[in-house]
């Protein structure tokens, strides 16, 4: 499939009172049209601050987005100016957001809130817009959409804030949907109706959409491709049955060893990842996960790996990655 | 004595809405528990699940007396807690404690780690100074910080570290009982299992008993020896984490197990999933007869007549309560 958008190098610092912030570091990835990928990694890895930066929504200064290109439908995003970039955000590309509580005004009505990108970037008038955004409410699933237009946020409970969120991100038909961990604050009955949504709405409407979560469960369900990211860094990237089944990178294994299954039984011990993530002011010479990793070598402190391809569609960035491979803990061991 | 370290019965606690600024008028009650029974064996960890504001928390904290209840009662080692005041209450808050969810907001920014830990013993009385700073140094060492820690303050610390203050903290007093309200929640997933790997550790050498209060329902089946699951202020099943997830009985506990991901894609691929329609109504309007019965799949006539019985479906040797009208 064609390539929708293609990151290279992107690199973004805070520049604070206690010194640079190294929140992601030369990160390289592209999206194809049409597809899922999903961005893994705890946080303070890096996750949201890579894809705001994409639209250019980090906040200048204390942020910088200081290398990188960002190729989307052949022009580069970071070079464009302010009214450029206006077009193409919620527009092109949309974005729904973590807390849906927060994420909506809560002084302006739904209706008035989904019309605005309308008439904006679409130049429809009043009806027009109303027309359509009564179509977007039933199309997340909102019953009554001609009347709710007129509530506001504080009328909708968690879940149906965050279906009013993902129409507003749909109003102008992206091709691009980023969804900042969209069912984080959600309850996990109400998290499966969201990821059915998306699922649902993405064979529907045909758009790519990059999934930022910290939950491997949700992604196993959703994801066609993951990226794992430590310390502002790609660390490991793979098709997402791949993924699960022989993660290359020490912190995937890690990440997955740590987390009980509801279908495995109790009794069998998590192995935790002992440690902390460092410190993203004063980031470690070699390997970031190194001081955490229980397959360190002399080399992993020394020198920090890339992140290469070892098959066509799988990335690590491990010096022992064939080491760790061969010598995984067993399941339930 | 039984072999019962906590006996809850038909605890209600009913937080009334007033009306009116002088005159409070009574004009109703956000029912967040209403009627539920359980026991706690020694040494046990009991679960107790439930979706955002279904009355989990509150159950904890009306066990330990942080609120007075409504109704019910509360058996601690045979005694009635719901009829205890002053100074006999606190004698008995000795045995019992508390591991609270945000390690962020239960620790006060202005004392030091061992006033922190300390400040338990004080209350109690236990000890002079000399030997509570012994005890504090121990306390760290067991939950696995630096003891040379005592003198920094919370904002040092990054949240798995401060739920290990958290959980000294409640261990100072060497109690039987902990209440764990949500203790994982709001760490990162890879500290989250160094917590209750820890939590279980002590479990083991401390014979403690746990009421570990929880929204994620693969942690709580990891942790959990029963399980009970709770939905709008009643309990709908409770049973061994064995059996809840094999033979779910309560159609809301079938959905909530479907809900839950599994990180494994070859599963997710071929997985049916129950999917819940619409919210949970509110507490202060429950719907008449059984509170899942707007949300039911498998709802009959009667389900919007009564409230379903609590009752014991399970064979001799296990329990396994359920109130459902299809059974």
């Amino acid at each position: 499939m064609a390539t929708l958008l293609e990151v290279k190098g992107l690199t973004t610092q805070f520049f604070t009172q206690d010194g640079v912030v190294h929140a992601v570091s030369d990160i390289s990835y592209k999206v194809d049209e049409g597809e899922t990928l999903a961005i893994v990694g705890e946080s303070g890895c890096g996750k949201s601050v890579g894809v705001m930066s994409l639209i250019k929504l980090i906040p200048q200064p204390p942020g910088k987005i200081v290398a990188g290109e960002v190729w989307f439908d052949g022009k580069d995003l970071l070079q464009m100016n302010d009214d450029e970039i206006r077009q193409v955000r919620g527009n092109r590309i949309a974005m729904i957001f973590q807390d849906p509580m927060t994420s909506l005004n809560p002084v302006l009505t739904i209706g008035r809130q989904i019309t605005e990108a309308l008439q904006l970037h679409l130049g429809m008038n009043n009806e027009q817009a109303r027309q359509r955004a009564v179509e977007l409410l039933e199309l997340v699933g909102i019953p009554g959409a001609d009347s709710r237009l007129d509530d506001y946020p504080h009328q909708f409970s968690g879940g149906m804030r965050q279906r009013v969120m993902i129409a507003m991100g749909l109003s102008c038909n992206p091709q691009l949907l980023i969804a900042d961990e969209p069912t984080t604050a959600l309850d996990v009955t109400i998290q499966a109706q969201i990821v059915d949504l998306v699922k649902g709405l993405k064979h529907k409407i045909g758009m790519a959409i990059i999934w930022i979560t910290h939950d491997l469960g949700v992604v196993a369900g959703l994801a066609e491709r993951v990226i794992v990211m430590y310390a502002g860094q790609i660390v490991e990237e793979a098709e997402v049955h791949d993924l699960y089944a022989r993660p290359h990178h020490p912190y995937t294994l890690g990440l997955l060893k740590s987390i009980p299954r509801l279908d495995l039984g109790k009794g069998e011990k998590l192995i935790p990842i002992e440690g902390l993530p460092p410190d993203l002011v004063d980031l470690p010479k070699g390997c970031p996960f190194a001081a955490r990793c229980t397959y360190r070598i002399e080399k992993c402190l020394a020198e920090n790996p890339p992140a290469e391809y070892v098959t066509s569609s799988h990335r690590v960035a491990c010096w022992r990655w064939e080491y760790v491979i061969a010598n995984q803990p067993q399941a339930g061991s | 004595m039984s072999d019962n370290l906590l006996e809850v019965k038909n605890l209600k606690m009913y937080f009334p809405i007033t009306k009116g600024i002088i005159l409070q008028r009574h004009v109703g009650d956000v029912k967040a528990v209403d009627g539920i029974s359980f026991n706690i064996k020694h040494g046990e960890t009991l679960g107790l699940v439930g979706e955002s504001g279904c009355g989990k928390s509150t159950t904890g904290r009306a066990i330990l007396q942080l609120y007075h209840p409504t109704g019910g009662n509360v058996l601690f080692n045979g005694e009635d807690l719901t009829l205890m005041k002053g100074e006999a209450l606190r004698h008995q808050r000795r045995q019992m404690q508390m591991i609270f969810q945000d390690p962020y907001a239960s620790l006060n920014p202005r004392l030091t780690v061992g006033n922190i830990v300390g400040e338990p013993l004080e209350v109690h009385k236990i000890g002079n100074a000399k030997e509570r700073r012994e005890r504090v140094q121990e306390l760290l060492k067991v939950v696995g910080l630096n003891p040379y820690f005592v003198n920094r303050y919370p904002h040092e610390f990054s949240g798995g570290q401060r739920q290990r203050i958290g959980v000294a903290r409640a261990l100072a007093v060497n109690p039987e009982f902990i209440v764990a309200d949500e203790p994982i929640s709001a760490l990162d997933v890879s500290i989250q299992a160094q917590i209750v790997n820890l939590l279980e550790e002590l479990q083991a050498q401390l014979g403690l008993t746990y009421l570990f209060i929880a929204h994620d329902l693969s942690m709580v089946r990891h942790i959990s020896d029963r399980i009970a699951v709770m939905y709008l202020g009643h309990l709908v099943e409770l049973t061994d984490h064995e059996t809840l997830y094999s033979n779910p009985l309560h159609p809301y506990t079938q959905a909530l197990l479907s809900a839950v991901p599994i990180p494994d894609p070859y599963i997710e691929d071929t997985r049916q999933r129950i999917v819940l329609e619409g919210d949970v109504p509110s507490p202060t309007n429950p719907p008449k007869g059984c509170n899942f019965c707007t949300r039911c799949a498998r709802a009959m006539d009667i389900c919007f007549e009564t409230d379903p019985e609590w009752k014991d479906m399970g064979t001799a040797e296990e329990e396994h309560w359920v109130a459902c009208h299809l059974y």
